[in-house]
């Protein structure tokens, strides 16, 4: 992907400092999965938001500070949790696989 | 009218891919996403670019919705069936839509894009001829459409449903957490509003859920469901989702969507706003 960084998304663009970004990338044995869909639940395990991933499986949401859970789901496989934290100004990067 | 008046199955969706009384519609926030792939003949709205004046802040008037319909081969008898990205968002926003130009058959597909995916169905990327058709709109039903006033006038009286994430709601988050943080307009919520999460109306799987669960859903957050009810959220997509739950599927009668949202009451001068998890009295305040 155009952007794309070693690790993960380019922020690029971005202003860091007054974001809490949680983002990462979706695999399924050492393939990146394209068009799964990664959900963002808050601490109360509410949805926040939703994103399809990337040609290269990525995903990114702009969170709040806080612990957050990310949920994907994909066709053919069971749904996958991951607890994360997210702090402003910081980029917390997840593999997630499935 | 029943559930499957308003709302269709993947397998009734597959079964009339080919049915000329059919018309299936892809609307997305990401516009590319029907470039990438597709149901099967569908057509593609753009919910800003096609349904949005693209000078001031309001909907395409009738004569241009009529041209849009018409260029896009769309007929007054056809039954217009409506899915998109992000759980139906602007699927659902294009349907009360297309209610308040009066369209007679409109549909949503239930669990829209993602279930399709999720259930590995066939997506195309060529993109099905149509004839141009003459469309005829009807003056908007400003009975299902809330404005500002209508919304200060509602505080502490009618039921106001606020369908963002809580964080949204709370004022802990400005946006859907999918984009940008940093936006205009102040944090928080309309005094009174109680918070349902557009996403309890939903399974994951992005369908909806059953009339039962639905109606113990807002009747267990305290929504009086005898009087007038406005549902809001930033820009008036995920509050169209609610609209048809209460006023589609559940079949009340005076369901009101409000598409100026947080994105308009968040920068008005002077109008009382509420901070923190509870509803609040109607002067609002700080949590």
């Amino acid at each position: 992907m155009c952007g794309a960084t070693t690790g993960g998304l380019s922020v690029e663009g971005i202003d860091i400092t007054k974001e809490s970004v949680v983002q990462g990338v979706v695999l399924r044995g050492q393939q990146p999965v394209a068009g799964a869909y990664v959900r963002l639940l808050d601490s109360g395990g509410e949805f926040t938001a939703e994103v399809p991933t990337s040609v290269t499986g990525h995903f990114r949401f702009f969170a709040g500070p806080g612990s957050w859970t990310v949920r994907v789901l994909a066709p053919g496989a069971e749904p996958v949790d991951r607890s994360v934290v997210a702090r402003q100004g910081a980029v917390a990067e997840l593999e997630v696989a499935i | 009218m029943s559930r499957s008046d308003v709302l269709v199955d993947a397998d009734w969706a597959e079964a009339h891919l080919d049915d000329p009384s059919v018309v299936l519609v892809e609307v997305d926030e990401d516009t590319s996403a029907y470039d990438k792939g597709h149901i099967p003949g569908a057509v593609r709205i753009d919910w800003k670019a096609d349904l949005q004046d693209s000078v001031r802040r309001d909907f395409v008037n009738k004569a241009q919705f009529e041209q849009l319909l018409s260029s896009r081969g769309i007929s007054n008898d056809q039954t217009v069936v409506l899915y998109g990205g992000n759980n139906n968002w602007f699927a659902a926003y294009a349907y009360w839509y297309f209610k308040l130009y009066g369209h007679q058959d409109v549909r949503l597909l239930d669990g829209g894009r993602k279930k399709w995916e999720l259930d590995s169905r066939t997506l195309v990327t060529d993109v099905r001829d149509r004839q141009p058709t003459t469309y005829t709109a009807k003056e908007q039903d400003t009975s299902i459409r809330a404005y500002r006033d209508d919304v200060l006038g509602a505080i502490g009286s009618l039921n106001l449903v606020d369908v963002r994430s809580p964080d949204e709601y709370a004022g802990r988050l400005l946006a859907p957490a999918h984009l940008p943080q940093e936006q205009a307009q102040r944090a928080g919520h309309i005094p009174t509003a109680r918070s349902i999460p557009w996403s309890k109306a939903a399974n994951d799987d992005g369908t909806f859920k059953s009339d039962e669960e639905l109606t113990a859903l807002y009747a267990d957050a305290g929504v009086d469901l005898s009087k007038d009810t406005i549902a809001y959220c930033r820009i008036g997509e995920r509050s169209a989702h609610t609209w048809f739950a209460l006023h589609e599927l559940l079949g009340q009668s005076s369901v009101r969507n409000y598409d100026g949202s947080w994105t308009e009451y968040g920068s008005l001068v002077g109008v009382p706003v509420q901070l923190g998890d509870e509803a609040g009295n109607p002067e609002g305040g700080n949590g």
